[in-house]
């Protein structure tokens, strides 16, 4: 299985008026073909940071170092020209807050059928047919009458799929899915898990899921990646990982889902302004180390999975 | 559902429907102005019997040069609706480009540009028009051309602010991601969004063109072979309508003014109205 997107020492820092927040610290990731990856974790953690990096959306301020390799090519190095062949045509995202991602102007139909027209040439009619079927394959019941709306006459759930229609629509070889059950209920999420199954079977594309649900993550995930606060912690297969987590705080974040006793982690995420010395997770660690205090522990394998940890090296 | 779907559509035909009276009451002025010459009982010069009451040779009495008045306003409805129009059109143009290029591309342009703006802004709008009007030959052509070139600060800041608004959206963000360039994003996500507030803002910058040539031509620095609303409306305080209650002198000319810009924004708001629901069943 060779991967499609490696993402090698990748830093993201962004100066503000408060100073420097570091979002993401050297992170590498690989994204196999036709691979679904979790990215796991705490809200404000980095997670869409990096997924807005990929697509090279990220605002002004922003300083991104390391490389973000595509099919050979460093997406950090392309001009603006060459990004926007990449964007929808190779990669595709879907954001959070499916309702607030639509313009809501437009026809459901004309949204789905813009990039066809406009990257594919297509005419307007096979376009809008085109669009039909997308419609179709998320499940709408009457999809020629949903193409015909507008986004506030649709539900939130309803918006997201018309979301993942939209990413289809090239046939990306990446999608980004940020956050894709966030403000969803119970059911729904469950509908959703089947989308992107629906969608993963069409289109033979790779997936990568930023959640901070781990059952979305268990349900859909071929791996899973935590993070926490910039720093990837461990990358496993994601049945290993739910079996046997490896650092201490998959451990912890494990114990906090409620068929495991709902234990959540005490304390909270530091700050990204002033890090902790060391490895970030030290002052909530139950294992904590001298050596934790005072310097970050490098990322090593550890039976074919990848942990951040000393307890491992 | 089914319920809500019907309330909706009368909702959207009574818009249609008001929209209907404003299109009819502009359509009558546009009549006027296109056919001024054919309809207009006797040319606007034409002499008779000066400071008349209406009567049936005369409907609205004649002024003091003795020119009927009833022709004087309906060769005024075209050169009146030219001002109005011709200098919102510019101003609006020049502000819908200043506002979004600095409220999107933000930085240097946007400082740059509102700068420039808030320099325009602070200029004393009618004493220049009224410099500038007496240094150049008094034309109508060239008033509409100074209103448009002063009147678009306004409308600048507020398609700037509203674009800033928009581009911050997340369905911009989207919009990026689907790979369209800069200029599609404008013209597909960012002008539908704020043209709801940009047709208000034009018809209040034709009334407010309208009423400017109004004061300018009051101040005797109008195009003095064109007959204006605003030359009658100067003419008539000049010569004591007002004093003599010579209604019929005074009264037209401000009824048209008020008409055209009431029919106008009707039309504007039934347009945003109508754009909101349109199409809700198939």
């Amino acid at each position: 299985m060779g991967s499609i997107l490696e993402i090698r020492e990748l830093s993201i820092v962004f100066s503000t008026v408060i100073g420097n927040v570091y979002a993401v610290n050297k992170s590498s990731f690989n994204l196999n073909n036709n691979e679904t990856l979790a990215l796991v974790g705490e809200t404000g953690c980095g997670k869409s940071v990096i997924a807005n990096s990929i697509m090279r959306l990220l605002p002004q301020n922003a300083k991104v170092s390391g490389k973000i390799m595509y099919k050979g090519q460093d997406i950090l190095k392309m001009s603006e020209k060459e990004i926007e062949k990449i964007r929808q045509q190779e990669i595709s995202i879907v954001f959070q807050n499916p309702s607030m991602s639509l313009n809501p102007l437009q026809k459901i139909g004309d949204q789905i059928s813009e990039p066809l027209l406009i990257h594919k040439k297509m005419n307007k009619k096979d376009a809008f047919n085109k669009s039909i079927d997308l419609l179709r394959t998320m499940g709408f019941q009457n999809p020629s009458k949903t193409a015909k709306m507008y986004p506030h006459q649709l539900s939130g759930g309803m918006n997201q799929r018309v979301l993942l229609a939209i990413s289809m629509t090239l046939n990306p070889s990446i999608i980004i899915a940020d956050e894709p059950t966030k403000g969803l209920d119970n059911i729904l999420i469950t509908d959703m898990i089947e989308e992107f199954k629906t969608l993963k079977r069409a289109n033979e594309s790779s997936l990568l899921i930023i959640t901070h649900d781990l059952s979305v993550a268990r349900e859909l995930s071929d791996r899973i990646a935590i993070m926490y606060s910039g720093d990837i912690l461990e990358i496993s297969e994601t049945e290993s990982f739910f079996n046997n987590p490896l650092h201490p705080y998959s451990k912890i974040l494990l114990d906090s889902l409620p068929e495991r006793g709902f234990n959540p982690p005490k304390g909270t995420s530091p700050s990204m302004v002033n890090i902790p010395k060391g490895c970030k997770f030290h002052p909530r660690c139950p294992y904590v180390k001298k050596e934790c205090t005072e310097k970050v522990p490098s990322i090593t394998s550890h039976n074919g999975r990848q942990v951040r940890c000393y307890l491992f090296l | 559902m089914t319920h809500h779907i019907e309330e909706l559509k009368k909702f959207t035909i009574n818009k249609i429907n008001l929209s209907l009276i404003g299109i009819f009451i502009f359509s009558v002025f546009l009549f006027v102005a296109i056919s001024a010459d054919i309809i207009s009982p006797y040319g606007p010069w034409e002499r008779f019997e000066p400071y008349s009451s209406p009567s049936s040779d005369h409907l609205l009495g004649t002024n003091d040069m003795g020119n009927d008045i009833l022709s004087e306003l309906f060769h005024g409805t075209r050169v009146s609706l030219i001002v109005g129009f011709g200098a919102s059109i510019i101003a609006t143009a020049i502000g819908i480009l200043i506002g979004l290029s600095s409220g999107y591309y933000r930085g240097l342009v946007d400082e740059i540009l509102m700068a420039i703006t808030d320099i325009s802004l602070m200029i004393p709008r009618i004493p220049l028009i009224i410099i500038l009007a007496a240094l150049l030959r008094p034309s109508f052509v060239i008033i509409m051309l100074l209103i448009g070139l002063l009147w678009w600060p306004n409308i600048a800041r507020v398609v700037r602010s509203l674009t800033l608004q928009i581009r911050d959206s997340p369905f911009i963000l989207s919009s990026k991601s689907l790979g369209f360039r800069d200029r599609h994003i404008i013209f597909s996500d960012i002008i539908p969004n704020i043209i709801y507030i940009i047709i208000p803002k034009f018809m209040l910058t034709i009334a407010s063109a309208m009423i400017s040539e109004a004061s300018i031509s009051f101040l005797g620095l109008g195009d003095p072979t064109m007959k204006s609303w605003g030359m009658m409306l100067n003419f008539a305080f000049m010569k004591g309508a007002l004093i003599n209650e010579m209604w019929w002198w005074y009264l037209p000319p401000g009824l048209c003014i008020v008409g055209v810009v009431f029919s106008l924004m009707i039309i504007g708001f039934a347009l945003e109205e109508k754009d909101n629901t349109e199409e809700v069943d198939e």
